[in-house]
């Protein structure tokens, strides 16, 4: 099993979500969070008092999955994430321990497993 | 000159005013979060803009002698000064009619909010100002053709609501859809300020209708009490259709419902009965209810929906009029129901002319404008939010991460006299 951890931009966001479940990926959590990829940044001005915003709003996406679902998963979050300048985000693949699903106490493999079938 | 009716009109200026604001927090509300300051900015630019066009030249086009238009001979406003226009100070009748053209261009803006460039939108306003609104105003207000015909519009249910959604049925058009539009669920950011908003134009709207007496009279009371009770029949009916239709009643539907029967009242405020305002409002519902279903399922990204709220809302309150208008209240004219049939007639032309005129010249000026610089934003400023690309700001800053960027050469030091420190402190 492997935790997907992908960081992209906010805009983007209902593209991703679109290509991973087209590639039948079904369980996912994120977070808006925020962070700096070396884009340049962005100059605001509030009457005299003008800033570097040096963070950019982001989007981080978890998600669990079994060994062969990695390359999917993060080839459907490389495509639909990417435009093309600075800024687009990482995508991390980590190892993972344990995962147990709560609701049936079921471990691994079978806790990352989607349940298709209407339960 | 009138003391009463000055005093009056005094008051009802400043509401018409508010009304931009409202409008602000009104459409600021059902965008996204990222275009929250551009789509209020763009209903509170035309109070400078629009404002500035108005007195310079604008209410010379629109109430200075003409047929087709006024001349320039009121232009800076030569010859406006504290003589009576009517009874109330001639200066102070110009600005009540300018608070008109400051919403009505306002009115426009929801229907190309979240991709028009911010420059040619200023270009865009002022220009429609002096060159479609006040043309408009003179034909009905103005003593132009549309009043010599006959057609009543109390307060500008063509002047206003159909010049501007005719005007934001073309811009729409002209800009074409938002990227996003029809591909993601795109919902409102802020529902309780399109509440707020739909409460400050009600509260404004009285100003609007009950002001355009021009007298603190019998008129500006019927006015006044229609342009209460015509919202309030707009509302149970748009509750009520949104319970059969789905079960729940919605708050943007409410706010809307609001909206729909301000408008709808307009040109009929000062004509009617009560209960004919009443029947109005209810009967007024319905266009506007199913046009805006209609609309969200096709390719036309009205994104604010100016053309069901304002554009139909308006035309069937217009045409209303010529049926509902009543002599025992409206001291002249009456319509359809109380034996004057050609009303109904010379409604239906004014509300024609209008959104022709409004349609055509809109199409010119933004193809005018587009000559000299992009309308739309780029599809990544479009992306980014146009509050950060177009403004540098925005709506909801949390400040993390944000560096303060100190002002190049600085400023000398103060020459701070020699005094004593106090004492305890510790420099």
């Amino acid at each position: 099993m492997k935790l997907v951890v992908a960081v992209v931009r906010p805009e983007k966001l209902p593209e991703v979500l679109e290509a991973l479940f087209r590639a039948e990926v079904r369980g996912l959590t994120l977070h808006r969070v925020e962070g700096h990829g070396g884009e340049t940044e962005r100059v605001e001005t509030y009457r005299g008092t003008t800033v570097k915003m040096e963070l950019s709003e982001k989007v981080r996406l978890e998600i669990g999955v079994s060994d062969h679902f990695v390359e999917p998963t993060v080839a459907a979050i490389l495509s639909a994430a990417r435009t093309g300048e600075v800024g687009d985000g990482k995508v991390f693949v980590l190892p993972v321990e344990r995962v147990y699903r709560i609701r049936t106490g079921e471990e691994d493999e079978a806790a990352v497993t989607p349940i298709l079938a209407s339960v | 000159m009138d003391k009463a009716d000055t005093a009056w009109l005094l008051a009802s200026t400043a509401l018409v005013l508010l009304m931009t604001p409202a409008l602000a927090f009104f459409y600021g509300g059902l965008v996204r979060s990222k275009n929250t300051l551009n789509t209020m900015m763009m209903s509170v630019v035309s109070l400078g803009f629009a404002g500035v066009a108005w007195a310079l030249a604008g209410y010379s086009v629109a109430f200075g002698p003409g047929r087709w238009a006024g001349n320039l001979s009121r232009a800076l406003l030569n010859g406006v000064g504290l003589e009576p226009q009517g009874t109330v100070p001639h200066v102070l009748f110009m600005a009540f009619q300018g608070t008109f053209a400051i919403i009505t261009v306002a009115l426009i803006s929801g229907a190309i909010v979240e991709r028009m460039r911010f420059g040619p939108y200023l270009a865009f306003l002022t220009l429609w100002t002096l060159l479609v609104y006040a043309p408009v105003a003179h034909a009905v207000w103005g003593g132009g053709w549309l009043a010599r015909l006959g057609a009543l519009d109390f307060a500008g249910g063509t002047v206003v609501h159909i010049n501007a959604g005719a005007a934001a049925l073309t811009a729409a058009l002209v800009l074409g859809p938002r990227k996003d539009y029809a591909r993601q669920a795109i919902l409102p950011h802020n529902v309780p300020f399109t509440l707020l908003g739909a409460g400050l134009l009600w509260f404004g709207w009285f100003g609007f209708n009950g002001g355009s007496a021009l007298a603190a009279n019998g008129v500006a009371a019927l006015a006044f009490v229609n342009t209460m009770f015509a919202p309030t029949a707009t509302l149970v009916v748009w509750t009520l259709l949104d319970l059969a239709r789905t079960g729940r009643a919605t708050a943007v539907g409410a706010a809307t419902a609001i909206v729909v029967g301000l408008v709808a009242v307009t040109p009929a405020a000062g004509y009617v009965s009560p209960l004919s305002a009443i029947l109005l409002g209810g009967v007024c519902a319905f266009p506007s209810y199913f046009a805006l279903l209609w609309r969200a399922r096709t390719r036309l990204d009205d994104s604010l929906d100016v053309v069901a709220a304002h554009g139909l809302g308006g035309a069937a309150g217009a045409l209303l009029t010529g049926v509902l208008a009543q002599a025992a209240w409206s001291g002249g004219a009456s319509g359809l129901l109380f034996g004057n049939p050609r009303q109904l007639f010379v409604q239906a032309i004014g509300v024609a002319a209008v959104a022709i005129y409004s349609g055509a010249a809109t199409f010119g000026l933004l193809k005018l404008v587009g000559a000299f610089a992009p309308l739309r934003a780029g599809a990544r400023e479009e992306g980014l939010g146009l509050d950060v690309t177009q403004h540098g700001e925005e709506a909801y800053t949390r400040g993390e991460g944000a560096i303060l960027v100190l002002p190049e050469p600085a400023p000398p030091p103060l020459t701070v006299p020699a005094a004593a420190p106090a004492e305890g402190s510790s420099g």
